[in-house]
């Protein structure tokens, strides 16, 4: 069974960003970037299930920049077996993106689609669900327990106040959440081994799709300082800051 | 964004701008690597560091580790993440691909490694222990021995300790008074008390190899009958599994101002007459196994002091975009909010400085580094002369970081003001733990002894010669008028310095060691110094060769750091230049009573 991990490039979770001065983005120049650590979760996942037998072949695939050759490379050194890259140099979004890994799942007809909930630079959560409308694939979101058998794959979903499993029918699209794995560190060992595994290029064009963005980014501002807490005097003073002064119950 | 672990940028500017380790990398032993391969294991370093080494520097430091019921007690993390370096493959990064290893050059592994001394050096030491013992183990100790030692210590299953210092000798290794005496079956038995042995009990392994250095009744006197031994906490049965227990006991651990993670021990060897060890290599050859490693040691200690001193100033950097405080001395409207501390010319001094500092010493160690890779697989003349200037070199290599990285980071608490002081913010710790790099793997004043009493006579002086010229180099190819006057000043220096030499020479033949020797440590300074100044000369020509408008304020910071180390840090020499001539005799003179 083939899995397709679809990937992301965005700047590295410990970066600290700062917004740049004209408010038109966060400041990028020189910043690390690293493979969205929801990704490597979806990784993490796909070669657990190549370890245990159920899947044959990992194919890793990221719309962006030439340089997400690195996280390709990455997901190589982490188990899997070859990669695409879909070059672009737009500043690519949920649907744009959906559109290519639909045309990519045209092609390589996997029977499981991996994928990270969201990626941390835009934290949109739309990619999966998008390539499930899509691709007319049933989806699990925000999965925290993955199995896979007689055709089916059983999805634990961590929804708000607790847990939900759901079956889905291969082809499935699943989304992962944080607590789905512990992703390993790609071994020195495994990074030269990557080296030699195939890594193809393709252009939005060839795969016959329009990356152009359709969301339009007014402005980006840092968030609001905190401001100093108070300490109250009891639980009654505080019930009653929460439903007057802050109302939230 | 301020990364406060080694920045990606500036290793990269490092290894490949400042240094030109594509060259290298054509190298048949490299071959299979390229930037790419380099790239993808600093990932793997830095997420490393970030997961599992970051997430206890502080905790350890609190807690250090405690002796209970005949263990040692250490925080779970130590062990977790120690596992998770050797399975990533870290201590056998530079080994062959047929040992398992990486085969990265010396100077790739490094730049890998400094990402876990950079953010938790106690933890970080013991796989670099496993790995010096192992390298002299490897180098200089029989099949046998490195079959059942050596093979054990780079799958982590065993760890690895360098037994030398002794309650009374530290820096006088000639006096070591721990025995070894030789038995029928060609093993010895070894008697005495070593002190300071960093690792020297741990329960990260199964075992624990200690190299200590002893001597054999009947040898000859001082470092010349020094020799070395393998001695395993566990000596090994049939199968080379750790089974008896042997006669190597914990006195004591040792409480210290930094570094706390490490356990630092006492040891006794052979309190019941049954410690046994075997000899590593010949009989009186121990000094200079050990030493051969040393230098390389050496250039370690040297980088982790840059380490840390590059840690300490990216926390300060970050810290001082951060806290808000006063107003630009025009401003008289109080009700204007206060600007960030960086907006201060005054904080920008004291991070120009660190970043003066830090930045030259770590590329001095990178080009420490480069040497032992141009001895390992550079032509016959490339690694005569690397080996010849690494020689020269190690006493700068390892005390110049040391003394500036400290120094930095009594700058960097500076910067946090009141906070900098407290142990609620980071780098009181990276202070402390800095502080021991002046004091182990020779002092600074030994260092000194060493360079001005030994290195540059060795070999006719030719050491000397090699470094003025490679020196020159870099001046002859500096044509950016930004960078001229570094080329400039830098050059002026070179007559200095060898007629600064010739004149401590002098002094050697007429007054003799102990008063010619007396100012070494203003010798030290002096040489080390111009070769900090020469490491911000390289830095700005590589600087300038910046086009893309991505790199205009890294290169720009590069050269204004150049700029302030040539305006205000190399002038400072000149004390010590007219002295050295002059032969002065302040510290000579001055009497054990007028104290
Ligand atoms: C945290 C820590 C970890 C260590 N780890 C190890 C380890 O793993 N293995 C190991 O074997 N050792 C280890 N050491 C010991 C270390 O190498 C010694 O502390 C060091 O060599 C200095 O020796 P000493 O402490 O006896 O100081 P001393 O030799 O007593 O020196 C005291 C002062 O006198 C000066 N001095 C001494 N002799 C001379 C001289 N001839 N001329 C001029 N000045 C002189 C020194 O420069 C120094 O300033 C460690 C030490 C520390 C603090
Ligand atoms: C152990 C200890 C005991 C103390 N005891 C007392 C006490 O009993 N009573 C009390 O009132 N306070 C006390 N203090 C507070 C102490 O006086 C302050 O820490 C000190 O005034 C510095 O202020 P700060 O910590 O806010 O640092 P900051 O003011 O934030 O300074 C941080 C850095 O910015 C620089 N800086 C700040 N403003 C400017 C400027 N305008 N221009 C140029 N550079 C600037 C500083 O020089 C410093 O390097 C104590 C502090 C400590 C650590």
């Amino acid at each position: 069974m083939k899995v397709l991990v679809p990937i992301k490039r965005v700047v590295d979770y410990n970066v600290k960003v700062r917004v740049k001065a004209d408010n038109t983005g966060v400041d990028l120049a020189n910043v690390k970037m690293a493979m969205n650590p929801f990704c490597e979760i979806a990784v993490e996942e796909a070669v657990r299930l190549k370890e245990k037998g159920v899947v044959t072949e990992i194919v890793a695939v990221s719309i962006g920049p030439k340089t997400a050759q690195e996280q390709l490379r990455t997901a190589m050194a982490l188990g899997a077996d070859r990669s695409i890259l879909v070059e672009t140099d737009e500043d690519v979004q949920p649907l744009g993106i959906a559109k290519a890994l639909k045309a990519i799942v045209d092609e390589e007809k996997p029977e499981l689609v991996i994928l990270g909930k969201q990626a941390i630079d835009g934290d949109n959560n739309q990619t999966g669900q998008m390539l499930a409308a899509l691709t007319g694939m049933p989806q699990g979101t925000f999965a925290s327990e993955v199995n896979v058998a007689d055709g089916k794959v059983k999805v634990t979903r961590e929804i708000d106040g607790g847990l939900q499993t759901v079956e889905l029918t291969l082809p499935a699209v699943v989304t992962t959440d944080l607590r789905l794995n512990e992703p390993r560190y790609a071994s020195l060992p495994n990074i030269m081994k990557a080296k030699k595994k195939p890594l193809d290029t393709k252009t939005a064009a060839d795969l016959g799709v329009d990356l152009t963005p359709r969301v339009t980014t007014v402005s980006v501002e840092a968030p609001a300082e905190r401001q100093a807490g108070i300490i109250v005097g009891s639980v009654d003073e505080l019930v009653e800051k929460l439903k007057n002064e802050a109302k939230v119950i | 964004m301020t990364d406060t672990i080694l920045d990606r940028r500036d290793l990269r500017f490092q290894l490949f701008e400042v240094l030109d380790t594509d060259t290298l990398l054509s190298r048949p032993r490299f071959q299979e690597h390229s930037r790419e391969t380099i790239e993808a294991a600093l990932d793997t370093a830095e997420k490393l560091a970030q997961d599992k080494f970051a997430n206890h520097n502080a905790l350890c430091d609190k807690e250090e580790p405690r002796f209970v019921d005949g263990k040692v007690v250490m925080r779970d993390e130590v062990k977790e993440a120690f596992e998770a370096y050797i399975e990533a493959g870290f201590l056998a990064a530079r080994a062959s691909f047929d040992e398992g290893g990486m085969q990265l050059p010396e100077v790739a592994a490094a730049a890998c490694t400094g990402m876990f001394t950079c953010v938790n050096p106690g933890t970080t030491a013991y796989p670099f222990l496993i790995a010096a013992a192992g390298n002299v183990i490897r180098n200089f100790a029989s099949e046998t021995l490195k079959q059942q030692f050596l093979a054990p210590m780079m799958e982590g299953r065993f760890t690895g300790t360098m037994a030398l210092t002794e309650p009374h000798a530290g820096s006088s290794l000639a006096d070591i008074r721990t025995r070894a005496v030789p038995q029928d079956d060609g093993s010895y038995r070894i008697k005495g008390n070593k002190i300071f042995i960093s690792g020297g009990e741990n329960e990260l392994g199964d075992n624990i190899v200690h190299l200590v250095l002893a001597k054999i009744p009947g040898g000859p006197e001082g470092v010349k009958g020094i020799s070395l031994f393998v001695v395993p906490k566990y000596r090994l049965d049939e199968q080379g599994e750790p089974a008896e227990r042997n006669d190597v006991i914990l006195a004591g651990l040792i409480h210290k101002l930094g570094y706390r993670g490490t356990t630092s021990t006492a040891l006794t060897f052979g309190d019941n007459d049954d410690c046994h060890g075997y000899l590593v290599g010949e009989a009186h050859q121990g000094l200079r196994y050990m030493f051969q490693m040393m230098n390389e040691a050496r250039v370690g200690v040297g980088y982790g002091a840059a380490l840390l001193g590059y840690r300490g100033y990216r926390l300060s950097l970050d810290y001082a975009r951060d806290r808000t405080q006063g107003r630009s001395a025009e401003t008289a409207d109080f009700s204007a909010p206060m600007i960030p501390i960086i907006e201060h010319a005054d904080v920008r001094r004291l991070l120009l400085t660190q970043k003066a500092y830090a930045e030259a010493a770590l590329a001095m160690s990178f080009y420490g580094y480069r040497l032992v890779d141009e001895i390992q697989t550079g032509d016959e003349t490339q690694a005569n002369d690397a080996a010849l200037l690494l020689d020269l070199l190690t006493p700068v290599l390892k005390t110049w970081p040391s003394e500036f990285g400290v120094k930095a980071n009594d700058m960097a608490i500076q910067v946090f003001g009141g906070a900098g002081y407290t142990r609620e913010y980071p780098v009181e710790q990276v202070w402390r733990d800095n502080r021991l790099n002046p004091i182990h793997e020779g002092t600074t004043g030994i260092h000194g002894l060493d360079l001005l009493g030994r290195k540059v006579w060795q070999a006719e002086s030719r050491g000397l010669v090699l470094l003025a010229q490679r020196i020159m180099a870099d001046v002859s190819a500096t044509t950016d008028s930004r960078c001229q006057p570094f080329a400039c000043a830098l050059q002026d220096m070179l007559p200095k310095v060898q007629s600064v030499t010739e004149a401590v020479g002098k002094q050697l033949a007429s007054e003799g060691a102990t008063a010619a020797l007396s100012n070494a440590n203003a010798y030290l300074q002096l040489v080390g110094h111009v070769v900090a100044a020469w490491m911000w000369l390289r830095q700005a020509n590589a600087a300038v060769a910046l086009t893309s408008a991505e790199d205009e304020d890294f290169a720009n910071g590069k050269l204004q750091a150049a700029r302030y180390f040539f305006q205000w840090e190399l002038p400072r020499v000149e004390t010590d230049i007219t002295r050295l001539q002059e032969g002065d005799r302040s510290s000579l003179d001055m009497q054990n009573r007028w104290f």
